[in-house]
Protein backbone atom coordinates (compact mmCIF):
# COMPACT_ATOMS: atom_id res chain seq x y z
CA UNK A 1 0.00 0.00 0.00
CA UNK A 2 2.63 2.77 1.25
CA UNK A 3 6.10 1.99 -0.16
CA UNK A 4 9.16 4.41 0.81
CA UNK A 5 12.15 3.60 -0.98
CA UNK A 6 15.45 5.07 0.25
CA UNK A 7 13.81 8.47 1.66
CA UNK A 8 16.59 11.22 2.47
CA UNK A 9 14.90 14.54 4.18
CA UNK A 10 16.64 16.91 6.76
CA UNK A 11 15.99 20.50 7.68
CA UNK A 12 18.10 23.78 6.43
CA UNK A 13 21.06 20.87 5.27
CA UNK A 14 20.90 18.95 8.75
CA UNK A 15 20.08 15.66 7.57
CA UNK A 16 17.24 13.79 9.43
CA UNK A 17 16.77 10.62 7.20
CA UNK A 18 19.49 9.51 5.43
CA UNK A 19 17.81 6.48 3.13
CA UNK A 20 14.66 5.26 4.80
CA UNK A 21 13.06 2.10 3.11
CA UNK A 22 10.21 0.62 4.18
CA UNK A 23 6.37 -0.75 3.23
CA UNK A 24 3.04 -0.53 5.02
CA UNK A 25 0.47 -3.21 3.34
CA UNK A 26 -3.19 -3.13 3.36
CA UNK A 27 -5.01 -4.20 7.23
CA UNK A 28 -1.40 -4.16 8.57
CA UNK A 29 -0.51 -2.14 11.86
CA UNK A 30 2.87 -0.98 11.83
CA UNK A 31 4.69 0.53 14.25
CA UNK A 32 7.79 2.88 13.95
CA UNK A 33 9.85 2.91 16.96
CA UNK A 34 13.27 4.94 17.89
CA UNK A 35 14.34 7.31 20.48
CA UNK A 36 14.35 11.48 20.42
CA UNK A 37 15.46 12.79 17.48
CA UNK A 38 15.60 9.45 15.63
CA UNK A 39 13.60 10.75 12.35
CA UNK A 40 9.89 9.28 12.76
CA UNK A 41 8.52 12.56 12.92
CA UNK A 42 10.58 13.71 9.90
CA UNK A 43 9.52 10.69 8.27
CA UNK A 44 5.90 11.25 8.72
CA UNK A 45 6.36 14.89 7.91
CA UNK A 46 7.11 14.03 4.89
CA UNK A 47 4.95 11.24 4.19
CA UNK A 48 2.26 14.19 4.75
CA UNK A 49 3.82 16.22 2.43
CA UNK A 50 4.79 18.34 5.43
CA UNK A 51 8.37 18.61 4.14
CA UNK A 52 9.91 18.25 0.76
CA UNK A 53 12.39 14.78 1.01
CA UNK A 54 16.00 15.81 -0.73
CA UNK A 55 15.95 11.74 -2.29
CA UNK A 56 14.34 8.84 -2.78
CA UNK A 57 10.39 7.89 -3.18
CA UNK A 58 6.75 7.55 -1.60
CA UNK A 59 4.70 5.84 -3.22
CA UNK A 60 1.10 5.10 -2.10
CA UNK A 61 -1.05 2.69 -4.00
CA UNK A 62 0.87 3.41 -7.02
CA UNK A 63 1.09 7.03 -6.75
CA UNK A 64 4.48 8.98 -6.21
CA UNK A 65 3.12 11.29 -3.37
CA UNK A 66 6.76 13.21 -2.42
CA UNK A 67 6.02 15.88 -4.81
CA UNK A 68 2.38 16.88 -3.63
CA UNK A 69 1.52 19.09 -1.42
CA UNK A 70 -0.11 17.91 1.51
CA UNK A 71 -3.83 18.51 0.92
CA UNK A 72 -3.88 16.52 -2.17
CA UNK A 73 -2.10 13.77 -0.38
CA UNK A 74 -5.10 13.78 2.58
CA UNK A 75 -7.44 13.35 -0.37
CA UNK A 76 -5.56 10.08 -1.46
CA UNK A 77 -6.50 8.68 2.18
CA UNK A 78 -3.79 8.94 4.49
CA UNK A 79 -4.65 10.79 7.68
CA UNK A 80 -2.00 11.88 10.21
CA UNK A 81 -2.66 12.53 13.43
CA UNK A 82 0.19 14.69 14.40
CA UNK A 83 2.02 15.14 17.66
CA UNK A 84 0.62 17.38 20.46
CA UNK A 85 -2.15 17.12 18.27
CA UNK A 86 -2.75 20.35 16.52
CA UNK A 87 -6.37 20.78 17.30
CA UNK A 88 -8.23 23.94 16.78
CA UNK A 89 -8.55 25.02 20.30
CA UNK A 90 -11.12 28.26 20.24
CA UNK A 91 -13.53 25.51 17.94
CA UNK A 92 -16.03 23.57 19.29
CA UNK A 93 -15.57 19.69 19.42
CA UNK A 94 -17.51 18.93 16.86
CA UNK A 95 -16.63 21.69 14.74
CA UNK A 96 -12.81 20.48 14.93
CA UNK A 97 -14.60 17.02 13.61
CA UNK A 98 -16.55 18.31 10.67
CA UNK A 99 -12.86 19.95 9.57
CA UNK A 100 -11.65 16.34 9.78
CA UNK A 101 -14.08 15.92 7.05
CA UNK A 102 -13.19 18.95 5.03
CA UNK A 103 -12.60 17.00 1.73
CA UNK A 104 -16.07 15.09 2.11
CA UNK A 105 -18.87 17.29 0.23
CA UNK A 106 -21.59 14.93 1.07
CA UNK A 107 -22.92 15.89 4.49
CA UNK A 108 -25.11 12.64 4.98
CA UNK A 109 -21.50 10.71 4.71
CA UNK A 110 -20.08 13.90 7.11
CA UNK A 111 -23.13 12.91 9.51
CA UNK A 112 -22.72 9.08 9.24
CA UNK A 113 -19.09 9.68 10.17
CA UNK A 114 -19.87 12.09 12.91
CA UNK A 115 -22.04 9.12 14.28
CA UNK A 116 -18.98 6.52 14.40
CA UNK A 117 -16.99 8.87 15.80
CA UNK A 118 -19.05 9.10 18.49
CA UNK A 119 -19.48 5.72 19.00
CA UNK A 120 -16.23 4.91 19.52
CA UNK A 121 -15.27 7.90 21.44
CA UNK A 122 -18.65 9.10 23.80
CA UNK A 123 -17.08 11.31 25.64
CA UNK A 124 -16.62 13.15 22.64
CA UNK A 125 -20.46 13.33 21.89
CA UNK A 126 -21.28 14.75 25.46
CA UNK A 127 -18.17 17.29 25.05
CA UNK A 128 -19.65 17.99 21.66
CA UNK A 129 -20.20 21.98 22.10
CA UNK A 130 -17.20 22.70 24.58
CA UNK A 131 -14.14 24.10 23.03
CA UNK A 132 -11.39 22.04 21.91
CA UNK A 133 -9.08 23.22 24.41
CA UNK A 134 -10.80 22.80 27.33
CA UNK A 135 -10.84 19.10 27.20
CA UNK A 136 -8.34 17.02 29.08
CA UNK A 137 -5.03 15.59 27.44
CA UNK A 138 -6.82 12.30 26.51
CA UNK A 139 -9.84 13.10 25.49
CA UNK A 140 -7.85 15.71 23.57
CA UNK A 141 -6.10 12.94 22.12
CA UNK A 142 -9.25 11.47 21.47
CA UNK A 143 -10.79 14.41 19.53
CA UNK A 144 -7.57 14.12 17.15
CA UNK A 145 -7.74 10.85 16.36
CA UNK A 146 -11.42 10.95 15.98
CA UNK A 147 -10.94 13.79 13.76
CA UNK A 148 -8.76 12.01 11.94
CA UNK A 149 -11.06 9.04 11.46
CA UNK A 150 -13.94 11.84 10.17
CA UNK A 151 -12.20 11.59 6.06
CA UNK A 152 -12.72 7.35 6.18
CA UNK A 153 -8.81 7.38 5.94
CA UNK A 154 -7.15 4.19 4.11
CA UNK A 155 -3.71 4.58 6.37
CA UNK A 156 -4.00 6.31 9.76
CA UNK A 157 -0.55 7.70 11.35
CA UNK A 158 -0.56 7.87 14.62
CA UNK A 159 2.31 10.29 16.06
CA UNK A 160 3.20 9.65 19.68
CA UNK A 161 -0.54 9.85 20.88
CA UNK A 162 0.63 8.53 24.09
CA UNK A 163 2.56 11.99 25.29
CA UNK A 164 0.90 13.61 27.73
CA UNK A 165 -1.70 10.67 28.16
CA UNK A 166 -2.36 9.45 31.57
CA UNK A 167 -1.16 5.54 31.40
CA UNK A 168 -4.89 4.07 31.78
CA UNK A 169 -5.71 6.32 28.79
CA UNK A 170 -3.20 5.36 26.40
CA UNK A 171 -4.18 1.65 27.25
CA UNK A 172 -7.84 2.66 25.89
CA UNK A 173 -6.66 4.46 22.97
CA UNK A 174 -4.48 1.47 21.76
CA UNK A 175 -7.46 -0.78 22.60
CA UNK A 176 -9.61 1.77 20.11
CA UNK A 177 -6.84 1.75 17.30
CA UNK A 178 -6.92 -1.95 17.38
CA UNK A 179 -10.71 -2.41 16.85
CA UNK A 180 -10.23 0.59 14.12
CA UNK A 181 -7.97 -1.53 12.54
CA UNK A 182 -9.83 -4.67 12.65
CA UNK A 183 -12.45 -2.56 10.84
CA UNK A 184 -10.22 -1.76 8.12
CA UNK A 185 -8.52 0.88 8.78
CA UNK A 186 -4.47 0.25 8.11
CA UNK A 187 -2.22 1.96 10.83
CA UNK A 188 1.26 3.25 11.24
CA UNK A 189 1.99 4.18 14.43
CA UNK A 190 4.73 6.16 15.66
CA UNK A 191 5.58 5.69 19.31
CA UNK A 192 8.15 5.97 22.03
CA UNK A 193 6.07 3.76 24.00
CA UNK A 194 8.09 0.99 22.43
CA UNK A 195 6.58 -1.80 24.84
CA UNK A 196 2.93 -1.09 24.35
CA UNK A 197 3.44 -0.82 20.37
CA UNK A 198 5.55 -3.76 19.65
CA UNK A 199 2.71 -5.44 21.76
CA UNK A 200 -0.25 -3.70 19.09
CA UNK A 201 1.69 -3.76 15.84
CA UNK A 202 1.94 -6.19 13.39
CA UNK A 203 5.21 -5.55 12.49
CA UNK A 204 7.55 -2.53 13.19
CA UNK A 205 10.54 -0.56 11.99
CA UNK A 206 13.33 0.50 14.37
CA UNK A 207 14.79 3.83 13.41
CA UNK A 208 18.51 5.08 14.84
CA UNK A 209 19.90 8.21 13.22
CA UNK A 210 17.99 8.38 10.42
CA UNK A 211 18.11 4.36 9.58
CA UNK A 212 15.91 1.72 9.80
CA UNK A 213 18.40 -0.32 11.87
CA UNK A 214 16.26 -3.32 12.69
CA UNK A 215 12.63 -4.71 11.36
CA UNK A 216 10.57 -7.51 12.31
CA UNK A 217 6.88 -8.79 13.45
CA UNK A 218 6.56 -7.22 17.14
CA UNK A 219 7.19 -10.31 18.75
CA UNK A 220 10.33 -10.83 16.79
CA UNK A 221 11.72 -7.52 17.57
CA UNK A 222 10.36 -7.68 21.58
CA UNK A 223 12.62 -10.64 22.02
CA UNK A 224 15.45 -8.66 20.40
CA UNK A 225 18.43 -8.04 22.18
CA UNK A 226 18.76 -4.44 20.63
CA UNK A 227 15.49 -3.03 21.18
CA UNK A 228 15.14 -5.01 24.87
CA UNK A 229 18.82 -3.26 25.96
CA UNK A 230 18.79 -0.10 23.83
CA UNK A 231 14.69 1.06 24.44
CA UNK A 232 13.39 -2.12 26.88
CA UNK A 233 16.04 -1.54 29.31
CA UNK A 234 15.78 -5.25 30.36
CA UNK B 1 -22.33 67.10 24.60
CA UNK B 2 -20.74 64.43 25.98
CA UNK B 3 -23.90 62.30 24.98
CA UNK B 4 -23.08 63.95 21.39
CA UNK B 5 -19.49 63.40 21.49
CA UNK B 6 -20.03 59.35 22.67
CA UNK B 7 -22.42 59.05 19.39
CA UNK B 8 -19.84 60.24 17.07
CA UNK B 9 -17.68 58.36 18.54
CA UNK B 10 -19.00 55.11 18.02
CA UNK B 11 -20.34 56.25 14.43
CA UNK B 12 -16.63 56.83 13.76
CA UNK B 13 -15.66 53.50 15.49
CA UNK B 14 -18.34 51.18 13.65
CA UNK B 15 -16.58 52.06 10.25
CA UNK B 16 -12.76 52.16 12.10
CA UNK B 17 -14.20 48.62 13.18
CA UNK B 18 -14.90 47.09 9.68
CA UNK B 19 -11.41 47.83 8.33
CA UNK B 20 -9.43 46.92 11.15
CA UNK B 21 -11.47 43.55 10.72
CA UNK B 22 -9.99 42.89 7.55
CA UNK B 23 -6.41 43.80 8.87
CA UNK B 24 -6.86 40.82 12.00
CA UNK B 25 -8.49 38.45 9.33
CA UNK B 26 -5.30 38.49 6.95
CA UNK B 27 -3.05 38.15 9.81
CA UNK B 28 -4.66 35.40 11.58
CA UNK B 29 -4.50 33.31 8.36
CA UNK B 30 -1.43 34.26 6.94
CA UNK B 31 0.19 36.10 9.74
CA UNK B 32 1.05 39.01 7.68
CA UNK B 33 0.64 42.87 9.19
CA UNK B 34 -1.02 44.05 5.96
CA UNK B 35 0.68 47.73 5.45
CA UNK B 36 -1.36 48.38 2.44
CA UNK B 37 -4.58 48.03 4.22
CA UNK B 38 -5.21 51.69 4.48
CA UNK B 39 -4.43 52.24 0.38
CA UNK B 40 -7.27 49.50 -0.29
CA UNK B 41 -9.81 52.22 1.75
CA UNK B 42 -8.52 54.85 -0.43
CA UNK B 43 -9.05 52.84 -3.43
CA UNK B 44 -12.12 52.12 -2.74
CA UNK B 45 -12.95 55.84 -1.99
CA UNK B 46 -11.92 56.68 -5.22
CA UNK B 47 -13.88 54.05 -6.90
CA UNK B 48 -17.06 55.42 -5.19
CA UNK B 49 -16.26 58.89 -6.28
CA UNK B 50 -15.99 57.89 -10.15
CA UNK B 51 -19.25 55.85 -9.45
CA UNK B 52 -20.61 59.03 -8.37
CA UNK B 53 -19.30 61.02 -11.00
CA UNK B 54 -19.30 59.31 -13.78
CA UNK B 55 -21.89 56.62 -13.59
CA UNK B 56 -23.94 58.29 -10.95
CA UNK B 57 -24.28 55.68 -8.24
CA UNK B 58 -24.39 56.59 -4.81
CA UNK B 59 -21.59 55.85 -2.61
CA UNK B 60 -23.81 53.54 -0.37
CA UNK B 61 -25.11 52.20 -3.49
CA UNK B 62 -22.15 51.10 -4.86
CA UNK B 63 -20.72 49.37 -1.74
CA UNK B 64 -21.52 45.90 -2.77
CA UNK B 65 -19.65 46.86 -6.44
CA UNK B 66 -16.42 48.31 -4.13
CA UNK B 67 -17.12 44.64 -2.28
CA UNK B 68 -16.33 42.65 -5.24
CA UNK B 69 -14.20 44.95 -7.00
CA UNK B 70 -11.69 44.64 -3.83
CA UNK B 71 -12.30 41.59 -3.64
CA UNK B 72 -10.91 40.69 -6.69
CA UNK B 73 -7.85 43.22 -6.39
CA UNK B 74 -6.78 41.27 -3.00
CA UNK B 75 -7.00 37.79 -4.63
CA UNK B 76 -4.82 39.29 -7.53
CA UNK B 77 -2.09 41.09 -5.73
CA UNK B 78 -2.20 37.40 -3.16
CA UNK B 79 -1.51 35.88 -6.42
CA UNK B 80 1.12 38.60 -7.47
CA UNK B 81 2.84 39.89 -4.28
CA UNK B 82 1.56 38.30 -1.38
CA UNK B 83 2.17 34.29 -2.39
CA UNK B 84 5.88 34.48 -2.57
CA UNK B 85 6.66 36.20 0.82
CA UNK B 86 4.15 34.35 3.04
CA UNK B 87 6.63 31.67 3.99
CA UNK B 88 9.47 34.24 4.26
CA UNK B 89 10.85 36.20 6.80
CA UNK B 90 9.45 38.91 8.73
CA UNK B 91 11.31 41.40 6.72
CA UNK B 92 10.08 40.60 3.52
CA UNK B 93 6.29 40.16 4.58
CA UNK B 94 6.36 43.34 6.08
CA UNK B 95 8.32 45.37 3.68
CA UNK B 96 6.13 43.97 0.79
CA UNK B 97 2.93 45.27 1.93
CA UNK B 98 4.47 48.52 2.89
CA UNK B 99 6.26 48.99 -0.54
CA UNK B 100 2.78 48.28 -2.13
CA UNK B 101 0.66 51.04 0.36
CA UNK B 102 3.29 53.28 -0.91
CA UNK B 103 3.18 52.23 -4.49
CA UNK B 104 -0.93 52.21 -4.10
CA UNK B 105 -0.70 55.90 -2.56
CA UNK B 106 2.31 57.22 -4.99
CA UNK B 107 -0.15 56.44 -7.85
CA UNK B 108 -2.94 57.88 -6.68
CA UNK B 109 -1.15 60.55 -6.84
CA UNK B 110 -0.23 60.96 -9.74
CA UNK B 111 -3.68 59.44 -11.42
CA UNK B 112 -5.59 61.34 -9.37
CA UNK B 113 -3.81 64.55 -8.06
CA UNK B 114 -3.35 64.68 -4.39
CA UNK B 115 -6.64 67.29 -4.24
CA UNK B 116 -9.55 66.79 -1.86
CA UNK B 117 -12.25 65.90 -3.19
CA UNK B 118 -15.75 65.62 -1.81
CA UNK B 119 -19.11 64.08 -2.87
CA UNK B 120 -21.37 67.10 -2.80
CA UNK B 121 -24.68 65.14 -2.29
CA UNK B 122 -25.15 61.67 -0.89
CA UNK B 123 -28.52 60.41 -1.22
CA UNK B 124 -28.59 60.57 3.00
CA UNK B 125 -28.50 64.17 3.90
CA UNK B 126 -29.14 66.23 6.76
CA UNK B 127 -29.02 65.48 10.47
CA UNK B 128 -31.51 63.94 12.96
CA UNK B 129 -31.91 65.67 16.53
CA UNK B 130 -32.82 63.44 19.20
CA UNK B 131 -32.71 66.29 22.38
CA UNK B 132 -29.50 67.43 21.99
CA UNK B 133 -27.78 65.09 20.38
CA UNK B 134 -27.78 65.76 16.79
CA UNK B 135 -26.37 62.50 14.35
CA UNK B 136 -25.66 63.37 10.92
CA UNK B 137 -26.94 60.70 8.51
CA UNK B 138 -24.58 60.27 6.12
CA UNK B 139 -22.33 59.46 9.10
CA UNK B 140 -25.17 57.14 10.64
CA UNK B 141 -25.83 55.31 7.64
CA UNK B 142 -22.11 54.73 7.17
CA UNK B 143 -22.26 53.46 10.61
CA UNK B 144 -24.99 51.09 9.98
CA UNK B 145 -23.46 49.83 6.41
CA UNK B 146 -20.12 49.20 8.27
CA UNK B 147 -21.64 47.21 10.88
CA UNK B 148 -24.09 45.16 8.28
CA UNK B 149 -20.87 44.48 6.69
CA UNK B 150 -18.56 43.02 9.46
CA UNK B 151 -21.72 41.17 11.07
CA UNK B 152 -22.45 39.48 7.26
CA UNK B 153 -18.32 38.90 7.70
CA UNK B 154 -18.78 37.15 11.16
CA UNK B 155 -21.48 35.04 10.61
CA UNK B 156 -19.45 33.80 7.42
CA UNK B 157 -16.10 32.71 9.40
CA UNK B 158 -18.48 31.33 11.69
CA UNK B 159 -21.13 29.12 9.73
CA UNK B 160 -19.83 28.12 6.47
CA UNK B 161 -17.27 25.27 5.49
CA UNK B 162 -14.78 27.65 4.38
CA UNK B 163 -15.17 30.17 7.21
CA UNK B 164 -14.05 27.29 9.24
CA UNK B 165 -11.55 26.56 7.48
CA UNK B 166 -10.53 30.25 8.23
CA UNK B 167 -10.56 29.71 11.81
CA UNK B 168 -9.07 26.29 11.14
CA UNK B 169 -5.83 27.93 9.83
CA UNK B 170 -5.34 31.18 12.11
CA UNK B 171 -5.46 28.55 15.11
CA UNK B 172 -3.01 25.63 13.47
CA UNK B 173 -1.45 25.80 10.24
CA UNK B 174 0.12 22.46 10.27
CA UNK B 175 -3.54 21.04 11.60
CA UNK B 176 -5.18 22.66 9.31
CA UNK B 177 -3.24 21.24 6.05
CA UNK B 178 -3.42 17.52 7.22
CA UNK B 179 -7.13 17.80 7.25
CA UNK B 180 -6.47 18.25 2.91
CA UNK B 181 -7.56 22.11 3.77
CA UNK B 182 -5.70 23.98 0.86
CA UNK B 183 -3.39 26.62 2.51
CA UNK B 184 -2.93 28.65 -0.44
CA UNK B 185 -6.23 28.69 -1.69
CA UNK B 186 -8.08 29.81 1.67
CA UNK B 187 -5.15 32.30 1.96
CA UNK B 188 -5.86 33.75 -1.13
CA UNK B 189 -9.63 33.84 -0.19
CA UNK B 190 -8.97 35.15 2.86
CA UNK B 191 -6.47 38.10 1.56
CA UNK B 192 -9.62 39.04 -0.64
CA UNK B 193 -11.79 38.90 2.14
CA UNK B 194 -10.06 41.31 4.17
CA UNK B 195 -9.40 43.56 1.34
CA UNK B 196 -13.15 43.28 0.53
CA UNK B 197 -13.53 44.80 4.39
CA UNK B 198 -11.18 47.98 3.60
CA UNK B 199 -13.79 48.27 0.38
CA UNK B 200 -16.74 48.27 1.85
CA UNK B 201 -15.44 50.91 4.57
CA UNK B 202 -13.89 52.81 1.90
CA UNK B 203 -17.27 53.11 -0.17
CA UNK B 204 -19.21 53.81 2.91
CA UNK B 205 -16.51 56.86 4.02
CA UNK B 206 -16.92 58.46 0.35
CA UNK B 207 -20.32 59.89 1.43
CA UNK B 208 -19.42 62.11 3.73
CA UNK B 209 -15.22 61.75 4.04
CA UNK B 210 -12.56 63.72 2.29
CA UNK B 211 -10.78 61.77 -0.70
CA UNK B 212 -7.64 62.09 -0.81
CA UNK B 213 -4.42 60.07 -1.60
CA UNK B 214 -2.79 60.22 1.87
CA UNK B 215 -6.10 59.10 3.29
CA UNK B 216 -4.69 55.79 3.31
CA UNK B 217 -2.02 56.67 5.73
CA UNK B 218 -4.27 57.53 8.33
CA UNK B 219 -6.97 55.07 7.98
CA UNK B 220 -3.88 52.30 7.44
CA UNK B 221 -2.59 53.43 10.78
CA UNK B 222 -6.11 53.79 12.47
CA UNK B 223 -6.59 50.42 11.27
CA UNK B 224 -3.34 48.79 12.80
CA UNK B 225 -3.65 50.46 15.99
CA UNK B 226 -7.04 49.37 16.79
CA UNK B 227 -6.03 45.40 15.71
CA UNK B 228 -3.11 46.01 18.06
CA UNK B 229 -5.16 47.94 20.81
CA UNK B 230 -7.93 44.91 20.49
CA UNK B 231 -5.48 41.69 19.89
CA UNK B 232 -4.05 40.38 16.94
CA UNK B 233 -5.43 37.34 15.78
CA UNK B 234 -9.16 38.04 17.62
CA UNK B 235 -11.72 40.07 15.22
CA UNK B 236 -14.07 40.25 18.07
CA UNK B 237 -10.51 42.35 19.84
CA UNK B 238 -10.22 44.41 16.79
CA UNK B 239 -13.94 45.45 16.43
CA UNK B 240 -13.19 46.66 20.13
CA UNK B 241 -10.33 48.66 19.68
CA UNK B 242 -11.92 50.35 16.86
CA UNK B 243 -14.72 51.26 18.31
CA UNK B 244 -12.24 52.75 21.29
CA UNK B 245 -10.36 55.09 19.05
CA UNK B 246 -13.82 56.26 17.40
CA UNK B 247 -14.81 57.39 21.16
CA UNK B 248 -10.73 58.80 21.73
CA UNK B 249 -11.42 60.77 19.02
CA UNK B 250 -14.26 62.21 19.25
CA UNK B 251 -14.12 62.79 23.59
CA UNK B 252 -10.10 63.51 23.26
CA UNK B 253 -10.51 65.73 19.89
CA UNK B 254 -13.02 68.12 22.00
CA UNK B 255 -12.05 67.78 25.91
CA UNK B 256 -8.32 68.57 24.87
CA UNK B 257 -7.32 69.45 21.58
CA UNK B 258 -8.66 68.69 17.91
CA UNK B 259 -4.89 68.86 16.87
CA UNK B 260 -3.82 66.42 19.70
CA UNK B 261 -7.04 63.75 18.78
CA UNK B 262 -4.48 60.93 16.89
CA UNK B 263 -1.62 61.51 19.15
CA UNK B 264 -4.12 60.88 21.89
CA UNK B 265 -5.16 57.58 20.33
CA UNK B 266 -1.26 56.13 19.75
CA UNK B 267 -1.42 57.42 23.56
CA UNK B 268 -4.24 54.97 24.73
CA UNK B 269 -2.73 52.31 22.52
CA UNK B 270 0.80 52.42 23.80
CA UNK B 271 -0.80 52.86 27.85
CA UNK B 272 -2.54 49.77 26.93
CA UNK B 273 -0.09 47.66 24.90
CA UNK B 274 2.65 48.40 27.96
CA UNK B 275 0.05 46.90 30.25
CA UNK B 276 -1.23 44.12 28.00
CA UNK B 277 1.43 43.32 25.30
CA UNK B 278 -1.34 41.05 23.77
CA UNK B 279 -3.89 43.51 23.59
CA UNK B 280 -7.30 43.21 24.86
CA UNK B 281 -8.43 40.16 23.83
CA UNK B 282 -5.67 38.78 22.23
CA UNK B 283 -4.43 35.25 22.63
CA UNK B 284 -0.79 36.08 23.32
CA UNK B 285 0.22 35.19 19.96
CA UNK B 286 2.40 37.50 17.79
Amino acid sequence: MLEIVNLKAGYRGVPALQGVTLEVHKGEIVGIIGSNGAGKSTLIRAISGLIKPTEGTITFKGTRIDTLPSHEIVRLGIIQVPEGRHLFGKQTVEENLKLGAYLIKDEKKIKDNLEYVYSIFPILKERKKQRAETLSGGQQQMLAIGRGLMSNPELLIVDECSLGVAPIVVEEIFKILKTINSQGTTIMLVEQKVHEALELAHRAYVLQTGRVVMHGTGEELLKSELVQKAYLGI
Amino acid sequence: MFIQLVVSGLLLGCIYSLISMGLSLIWGVMGIVNFAHGAFVMLAMYAAYYGDQLLRIDPLLFTPVAIVLLFLLGVIVYQIIIQYVVDGPYVSRLLATFGLGFFLINMAQFLWSPNFRTIKESMVHGVWKIGTVMIELPKLASSLGSILVAALVFLFIRKTRTGQAIQAISADKMGAALMGINLKRIAAFSFGLGIACAGAAGSLLATFYYIFPDVASLFGLIALVAVALGGFGSVEGAFLGALILGLVETLGGYYVDPNWKYALMFLIYLGIVLVRPQGLLGRGKV
